[in-house]
């Protein structure tokens, strides 16, 4: 059974602090080279390699992180 | 598969907790107060005890916990919310009570109110955020403070001769016979993040059954005070604080 996941940042609340990106086991997850109206790097989704495990999510100190996940075949 | 036939709300299986305000936090990015403010909301509104829930806020950079936890909550004069906490707990004891304070809150200027109420065994809830550090006011040197590290108060690093030990305040308490359940915990990585919501859980649910005090500590950083960028903090986090402060279960009543 495999999993697919993507994830939607809410980009104007990310403050860019990458806490995502180093705890990303499928190394999905960057900063993006836009700013949000706060200046910051927001973070953004790469590849199609997400499994949907919500470690992102878990360690974002500002919730910005939603999680979608699928079973695929 | 596609983006769009992902993206549907039946396959959600992470956001944020609906006890979560929309306001933006005021803390730095990668501040840890945001994500145990995120676990607290979370074990609140999964247990179901919003309208039966009473926080107490501290004196730090959390001192607008209020504004971020939709529940009811009480600010308290710096290092006083633990009195404040057995006042709230003692006029209505049908609520879960708890105080959220930081290391120079709670192991500094309001050392005498943690220590007696633990000692009296309040059936409170405090969650201790311990970085080290005074966050808000600088980053000067905590009773926590490692020995060696550098603050702006210690630039030379923290020496004991001069400034003393780091205060192993929640190993203290373990030893009154007041407390039920002493744990040290981190979110710094998404294991540690779900094990600290689990104690958090349990501590709540302790606080509910009058067996004592439950104190839970999550060893955090402050990436501002310590210069450090947010994952650099953790890094520095794993290899300097867990040796002084190991993480794991200090005490348990029920065990």
């Amino acid at each position: 059974m495999a999993f697919k996941g993507i994830i939607e940042v809410d980009t104007q609340r990310c403050k860019g602090c990458s806490v995502c990106v180093a705890n990303c086991p499928t190394h999905s997850i960057r900063l993006s080279s836009k700013v949000n109206g706060k200046g910051y790097n927001y973070a953004e989704m790469v590849g199609d390699a997400c499994i949907g495990c919500s470690n992102c999510a878990v360690v974002c100190p500002d919730s910005v992180i939603t999680v979608y996940r699928v079973k695929v075949q | 598969m596609n983006i769009e036939d992902i993206r549907k709300p039946e396959n959600i299986v992470y956001r944020k907790p609906a006890l979560l305000t929309d306001n933006i936090m005021h803390y730095c990015p990668g501040c840890s107060h945001g994500t145990v403010h995120k676990i607290v909301a979370e074990v609140i509104g999964e247990m179901g005890i919003q309208e039966k829930t009473i926080g107490i806020c501290p004196v730090g950079c959390s001192v607008f916990a209020y504004n971020y936890i939709d529940i009811d909550w009480q600010e308290a004069a710096h290092g006083r919310a633990p009195a404040l906490a057995t006042a709230t707990k003692r006029l209505c004891p049908d609520k879960y009570v708890f105080t959220y304070q930081g290391d120079g809150d709670l192991a500094s200027i309001g050392t005498a109110e943690i220590i007696h109420a633990c000692s009296r065994g309040e059936n409170i809830v405090v969650i201790f955020i311990n970085n080290g550090i005074y966050g808000m006011t600088g980053g000067q040197m905590a009773p926590t403070t490692l020995l060696g590290m550098k603050t702006s108060t210690t630039p030379y690093g923290r020496d004991a001769k001069l400034n003393g030990f780091p205060l192993k305040i929640t190993e203290m308490l373990a030893a009154l016979d007041g407390t039920a359940y002493i744990t040290r915990q981190s979110v710094h990585t998404a294991p540690a993040a779900r094990k600290a919501k689990n104690a958090i859980r349990k501590a709540f649910e302790y606080s509910d059954r009058n067996i004592g005090l439950s104190f839970v500590e999550i060893v955090s950083t402050c990436n501002s005070g310590w210069k450090l960028s947010p994952v650099a903090a953790n890094k520095w986090m794993e290899e300097n604080m867990f040796k002084e402060y190991p993480l794991g279960d200090i005490k348990d009543v029920l065990k």
